[in-house]
């Protein structure tokens, strides 16, 4: 059901391997793929959501044989030919065959926008559906986990492994834009999002420690009242 | 609701009548620096970006925007009481007056640790990070392992980092699948009580904002780089 980005849980992985001291960027072209993807978001007009979902899409076995920042430039290239900006053609050759369209050239980020902090774009907007959830109610989330905004093998972020499980809600968050329409130009559909919690032994059985709880941002529509 | 077909979702690699099984991605060069050097320089030709640009986004996460930024904020939360109380309850105003609000970091929230419960932050769905207080997240970070197992196993996972918890503190995984960015406040260790913010800021360490290490005391070793 889920793109095999969501990870949750997913056993045979091995261990995690922390280095010690490792520099902000591994090599020079580490630091150029962050900054070209940053930099070609708002030209290119695609959103956060949108970024996401074209990582998610991503095939498989590319997803698992790329290294983080190529995974960020082979959904560079998509998004970009995807949006007509940039053309196989142009791939093929290494160099442009044709200038980008004015309108784009005038969204370019100038070097003084990202000189010191660079400036976010909050996701809080003020309408949306009145909560239906508080603190402390029970809610169960929906199974199973997936787009349900229309578009077959669409982007969610409800975790595969968090799917028909109840929890606690300890946080309202206020109205978030929904990642669900978002990724897919289907307007930013702004809803409550809560926290919830999750029992770590409800997730993982026996193997997790009594006690032990998984927090979990989700949004209004994944989630309805639980009884028990 | 339908999808429109003539929108920029879902399928990429299916959309204006590219063959399936050659995405746009596979045209790329194989070797992974070409790679990003191809879209760079497509994307500085055309003008949709300022080489100045990227040089400047680059200085400025490798020198300006990293774990000192987060430390400053812990340490001050050590130091002071009522910085600490408004922190926990609405960080925004805070950090903003810091100069600390900004991209991957846009809506913060701050989770403390204390005798009974350990936090620790994971992203298994992408790696979403608090890019303003923390940088750029570690390869560790970004990888399966970590992403898979966190949630899973935190336990085991600590482990692998060196950290044994004592009986009877659970541990609370945050799961940043939405815009909210977790930042943890590490308690404050034995031996710094004489301390001022700037010298407690050298004991925060990266991983004990992410809640896969411990600060360190003076009586245990050396400082954050």
């Amino acid at each position: 059901m889920s793109h095999i980005h969501d990870m949750g849980g997913r056993l045979g992985t091995g261990a995690v391997a922390p280095v010690a001291n490792e520099p902000v960027f591994k090599t020079d072209w580490h630091a150029r793929a962050m900054a070209v993807t940053v930099l070609a978001a708002r030209p290119g007009g695609w959103t956060i959501d949108a970024s996401r979902h074209a990582r998610e899409l991503l095939p498989p076995a590319d997803y698992m044989r790329l290294s983080y920042y190529e995974k960020w430039i082979a959904a560079l290239a998509n998004l970009l030919a995807a949006r007509g900006l940039v053309t196989t053609a142009e791939i093929d050759a290494g160099q442009s065959l044709a200038p980008a369209p004015t309108a784009e050239i005038a969204k370019r980020i100038a070097p003084a926008e990202v000189a010191q902090m660079p400036a976010g774009s909050p996701y809080v907007r003020g309408a949306g559906p009145a909560p239906l959830f508080a603190a402390a109610d029970r809610v169960r989330s929906l199974r199973p986990a997936m787009n349900r905004c229309g578009v077959a093998g669409g982007h969610t972020r409800l975790p595969a492994y968090a799917a028909g499980h109840v929890g606690r809600v300890v946080a309202q968050r206020g109205n978030h834009v929904f990642p669900d329409t978002n990724a897919h130009g289907l307007g930013e559909a702004p809803e409550p999002l809560y926290t919830v919690a999750f029992a770590a032994r409800d997730l993982w059985g026996t193997e997790a420690q009594a006690g032990d709880e998984v927090m979990i941002d989700l949004w209004q529509s994944y989630l309805e009242a639980a009884d028990d | 609701m339908s999808h429109d077909p003539t929108d920029h979702g879902p399928d990429y690699l299916a959309s204006h009548g590219h063959d399936k099984a050659a995405p746009p991605h596979s045209h790329l060069p194989s070797d992974p620096a070409l790679r990003v050097k191809t879209l760079e320089t497509i994307l500085v030709q055309k003008g949709l970006i300022d080489p100045a640009a990227i040089d400047a986004l680059i200085e400025t996460y490798s020198t300006r925007v990293g774990p000192q930024n987060g430390a400053k904020v812990v340490a001050r939360a050590w130091n002071d009481p009522d910085f600490r109380a408004a922190l926990l309850s609405d960080p925004t105003p805070l950090l903003a007056e810091m100069g600390l609000i900004g991209r991957q970091g846009e809506h913060v929230v701050v989770v403390e640790n204390t005798p009974a419960q350990h936090n620790m932050v994971v992203c298994t769905l992408c790696s979403c990070y608090p890019w303003t207080l923390l940088g750029i997240p570690p390869t560790w970070y970004k990888s399966d392992a970590y992403r898979a197992r966190a949630v899973r196993d935190p336990r085991g996972v600590l482990a692998e980092f060196g950290v044994t918890l004592p009986d009877g503190q659970s541990v609370r995984v945050w799961d940043s699948t939405a815009e909210v960015r977790y930042l943890v406040l590490p308690m404050r260790p034995a031996g710094t009580e004489d301390l001022g913010e700037a010298q407690l800021a050298a004991w925060v360490t990266r991983n004990a904002m992410i809640g896969t290490g411990l600060p360190q005391s003076p009586a245990q070793g050396e400082a954050a780089p």
